[in-house]
C-alpha cells in the first residue's frame, strides 16, 4: 500500500520477493483477535462478522480465536463477552473500566496495546467504522506494526502468513498485502463486507481480564455529550435486507420520490450514487459505494445507476441485484442478475403499484392457501 | 497560531483507466489534484487563521512533481509550502509515511515554530487508509481528533479545544487540548477561491524543499520501503461475473406487465422473499 508515491502498483518484486523471517521477539505470537467494538451498549454487527471471519483463519492455522471487549462496568459490557462466544469465540480477552464508557482515543489505544503487548496475538481484526479505523491507526503505529485497511478477502498462505485483500485505485484493482517480520498483523474490513456467521448457544469460555492501568485525570480528551443521528431509518441501510437506490439518471430531483416510495411499498431502504449526494439531493448517509455504505441485501434495485466500480464494489454482495436502465451497455448489467432496459422514471410507478398488487393482504392469502 | 496542513498530491482517480492487458494504471495525461478530501482540511485551517490570526503551512511529502499541489494551495491562502522529497521516501507505506511526515512537521516546528493544530484529510482517494493522521498523531503525541465535523470552540489562552466529531450512529462533543491532530470530514466546508494576490504570491513564492537529511531524519531504516512493514505482493483485476444480468424482454408490453414480469422474475429466483415483502409492506 504506497502511501509516498501514488504510483502504478508496485510491481511483486524487490521486498515481496522478500524471505519472510520472523525476528525472534514475535515467534511466540499466536492466536487471530477480533476487536468487539461496542458503543453506547451495543455491539457493532461488524465485530461477529469478522468473528466469522476469524474462526476460518483461526482454524486454518490450527489456533485460537478470540474477542477482545473493552467497556464499561455493567450489564452491557457482560453481554458483548457472551456475544463473542456465541459467535464463535474460544476466548475473551476483557478489560473492564468505567474510563472505557464513551470511545475516546487514549483509554482505548492503551487498552488494547497493553493487551498485545501481554498476550501476543499473531492476527488482529477490526471493523472499519469510525471508531475501529480511529483505533487502528493509533494502535498499528504504537506497536510499530502493519496495518491493511478496508480488507475484503483475508486468507492465510501456506506458511500462516495473512493475506489481506483490499481494493486499490478506486477498486479498479484489488491488491493482496501482507505484513512481514512484524505482529500482530492487523486488518481492518468494512461492515457488511464479510456475511454474517450464525449465532450459536455456546457456553461461555475463559475469560481473562486485564487491568487498564490509566487514571481518568491522566486522559486530556474529555466527551461533553453526544447526540443520536435525527433520521433513525439512516442507520439501517447497510443492514437492510432489500434496498432500493436511484442514481442520475432519474434525472432530478423530484424524481427521487419514487425511489423512496417503491422502498415504502416493499419495506426496503433506499439509497443513492454518490452524485446524487454531490448535487444534495440526497443525505451522504445515503451513498452507497466504495466511499459510502457497503450493502449485503437479499434484493438491490438499481434504477439510473450505471454501475462504476466504485458503486458496484459496494453492491457485490447483494443476493440479487436487479437493474433498470436505458442503456443495453451500462456496465451495471455486467453484474446484476436481472436486468431491464427501460426508462424508469416511467417505469418505476408501474413497479410500485404491481409490488403494492402482489403483496396485498388479498394476493397474500392467496399465497397462504 | 500555527497550523501545518498535510495534504498530499493523487491521480484524479475518476480520470483512471485499468490497462486490461497489463493490469497496471494507466496515468498518461490523467491529471493530478490536491487529494479532494484535503481540501476541507485546508479550508479549516485558514478560516482558523482568519479568526484567530497566525499561519497556515502546508506540507506534503511526494514526488518532485508534488510541487504543483503545493502551489495550488498557496493560491488557496495558505502562507508556506514544505515538499520533503527524497528517494529514500518511495515504496512508503503509512506508517513509513506518517514517521516522515511527522519527522517533517517536527522539523516545521522548529525552523517556524510549533504547531497549534495539524490537519489531515479524512482519507486519501489513492492510499484510502485513514491511517496516515492518526499515525502522526502517536508519533508527535498530538492529541487525536477524528472525523471531526466541526471545531465548536478554541481558547488559545487555555490551550483548549471543542469540536464535534461524527462517530458511529452520531455526533460526539469533544473536549482536548493544544496541539491537537484534525482529520477533518468532507462536506463539512467549501473551499474559498484564493485571492489574486494569492494567486500571483503563490507563483512566486519559494516552497521550501527538504530531503530526508534536511528534515532531520537521521534513521533511514524506518523510511520508504525499508521502514514499510506492509508490502504488496500480488496486484489483480477483480473477477468479472461470468454471466451477464438476464434481460428481461421489454417489447411490445405494457409497463404494468413488464412490472409483473420483473416481480415474477425475482420472487422465481428467491422465493424466500415474497412472504418477508409481503409482511413488511402489511
Ligand atoms: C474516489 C471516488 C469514489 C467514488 N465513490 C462512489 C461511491 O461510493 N458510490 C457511487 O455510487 N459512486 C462513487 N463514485 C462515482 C462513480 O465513479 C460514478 O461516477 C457514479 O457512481 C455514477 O453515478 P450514476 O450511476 O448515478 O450516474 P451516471 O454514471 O451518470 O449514470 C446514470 C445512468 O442512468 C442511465 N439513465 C439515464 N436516463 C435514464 C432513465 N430515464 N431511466 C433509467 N436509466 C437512465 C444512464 O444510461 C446511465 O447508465 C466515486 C468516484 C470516485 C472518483
Ligand atoms: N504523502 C503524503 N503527504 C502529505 N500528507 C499525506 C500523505 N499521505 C497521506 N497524507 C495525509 O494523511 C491523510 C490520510 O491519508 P491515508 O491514510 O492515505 O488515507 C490524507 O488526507 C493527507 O492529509
Amino acid at each position: 500500500m504506497s502511501s509516498a508515491n501514488p504510483d502504478t502498483p508496485r510491481p511483486p518484486a524487490g521486498r515481496a520477493g522478500m524471505k519472510k523471517e520472523l525476528p525472534e521477539r514475535f515467534r511466540d505470537y499466536r492466536h487471530v483477535w477480533v476487536f468487539i467494538e461496542l458503543e453506547r451498549g451495543q455491539v457493532h454487527p461488524v465485530s461477529f462478522e469478522l468473528l466469522g471471519e476469524g474462526r476460518k483463519l483461526a482454524d486454518k492455522l490450527g489456533v485460537q480465536l478470540a474477542g477482545a471487549v473493552l467497556g464499561p462496568p455493567g450489564e452491557a459490557t457482560q453481554n458483548a463477552v457472551a456475544e463473542a462466544f456465541a459467535y464463535g469465540a474460544d476466548l475473551v480477552y476483557f478489560v473492564e473500566a468505567p474510563l472505557l464508557a464513551d470511545y475516546r482515543n487514549e483509554p482505548f489505544t492503551k487498552a488494547m496495546t497493553d493487551l498485545v503487548d501481554t498476550y501476543k496475538p499473531e492476527i488482529l481484526l477490526l471493523g472499519a467504522t469510525t471508531l475501529g479505523r480511529d483505533l487502528a491507526g493509533s494502535v498499528a503505529t504504537t506497536l510499530l506494526t502493519g496495518l491493511t485497511a478496508d480488507c475484503t478477502e483475508l486468507d492465510v498462505d501456506a506458511d500462516g502468513s495473512l493475506a489481506a485483500t483490499r481494493p486499490t485505485f478506486g477498486g479498479s484493482l484489488l491488491c493482496t498485502i501482507y505484513t512481514l517480520n512484524y505482529r500482530p498483523q492487523m486488518a481492518t474490513v468494512r461492515p457488511r463486507v464479510m456475511p454474517m456467521p450464525q449465532r450459536a448457544h455456546r457456553a461461555m469460555g475463559r475469560v481473562i481480564a486485564h487491568e487498564l492501568s490509566l487514571a481518568e485525570d491522566e486522559i486530556v480528551t474529555k466527551v461533553l455529550g453526544f447526540l443520536p443521528d435525527s433520521q433513525s431509518g439512516t442507520a439501517n441501510l447497510a443492514y437492510a435486507d432489500v434496498v432500493v437506490a436511484g442514481g442520475l439518471g432519474l434525472g432530478g430531483a423530484e424524481n427521487l420520490q419514487l425511489v423512496k416510495s417503491l422502498a415504502r411499498a416493499i419495506g426496503a431502504e433506499f439509497g443513492c450514487s454518490r452524485p446524487l449526494v454531490q448535487k444534495g439531493w440526497m443525505p451522504a448517509d445515503r451513498q452507497i459505494g466504495q466511499t459510502g455504505k457497503t450493502i449485503r441485501p437479499k434484493l438491490y434495485i438499481a434504477a439510473g445507476i450505471s454501475g462504476a466500480i466504485q458503486h458496484r464494489v459496494g453492491v457485490e454482495g447483494a443476493d440479487l441485484i436487479v437493474a433498470i436502465n436505458t442503456d443495453p451497455n451500462a456496465p451495471i448489467f455486467d453484474f446484476a442478475h436481472l436486468g431491464i432496459v427501460t426508462d424508469a422514471v416511467r417505469f418505476l410507478p408501474a413497479l410500485i403499484e404491481a409490488f403494492t398488487r402482489r403483496l396485498s393482504p388479498h394476493s397474500r392469502d392467496k399465497l397462504a392457501s | 497560531m500555527h497550523i501545518v496542513v498535510s495534504i498530499k498530491q493523487v491521480p484524479d482517480s475518476a480520470q483512471i483507466r485499468v490497462h486490461p492487458v497489463t493490469n497496471t494504471i494507466m496515468r498518461q495525461g490523467v491529471p493530478t489534484i490536491i487529494n479532494p478530501y484535503d481540501l476541507f482540511a485546508l479550508e479549516e485551517a485558514l478560516r482558523l487563521r482568519d479568526a484567530y490570526g497566525g499561519e497556515v503551512t502546508v506540507l506534503t511529502m511526494g514526488p518532485p512533481m508534488a510541487e504543483d499541489c503545493l502551489r495550488k494551495a498557496l493560491g488557496y491562502g495558505a502562507d508556506r509550502a514544505v515538499l520533503l522529497t527524497d528517494r529514500y521516501f518511495a515504496g512508503s507505506d503509512t506508517l513509513a509515511t506518517s514517521f516522515a511526515l511527522s519527522q517533517a512537521i517536527a522539523k516545521i516546528g522548529e525552523t517556524f515554530g510549533p504547531p497549534d493544530v495539524v490537519f489531515t484529510g479524512k482519507q486519501t482517494i489513492d492510499g484510502d487508509t485513514a491511517q496516515v493522521g492518526p499515525g502522526i498523531a502517536k508519533r508527535l503525541d498530538l492529541f487525536q481528533l477524528t472525523y471531526v465535523a466541526k471545531i465548536a470552540s478554541i481558547d488559545l489562552a487555555a490551550r483548549e479545544i471543542t469540536v464535534e466529531r461524527r462517530c458511529e450512529g452520531g455526533t460526539q462533543k469533544l473536549k482536548s487540548r493544544l496541539p491537537c491532530l484534525i482529520t477533518m470530514l468532507e462536506g463539512t466546508n467549501e473551499m474559498r477561491r484564493g485571492s489574486i494576490e494569492d494567486a500571483l504570491c503563490a507563483a512566486r513564492s519559494r516552497i521550501v524543499k527538504w530531503s530526508a537529511a534536511e528534515a532531520g531524519i537521521e534513521d533511514l531504516t524506518k523510511c520508504g520501503l525499508r521502514g514499510s512493514p506492509t508490502v504488496v505482493k500480488r496486484v489483480f483485476a477483480p473477477t468479472p461475473r461470468s454471466e451477464k444480468a438476464v434481460q428481461i424482454d421489454t417489447a411490445e408490453k405494457t409497463l404494468r406487465d413488464l412490472a409483473d414480469e420483473l416481480i415474477g422474475a425475482i420472487f422465481t429466483r428467491q422465493p424466500a422473499l415474497e412472504p418477508e415483502l409481503a409482511f413488511e409492506a402489511a
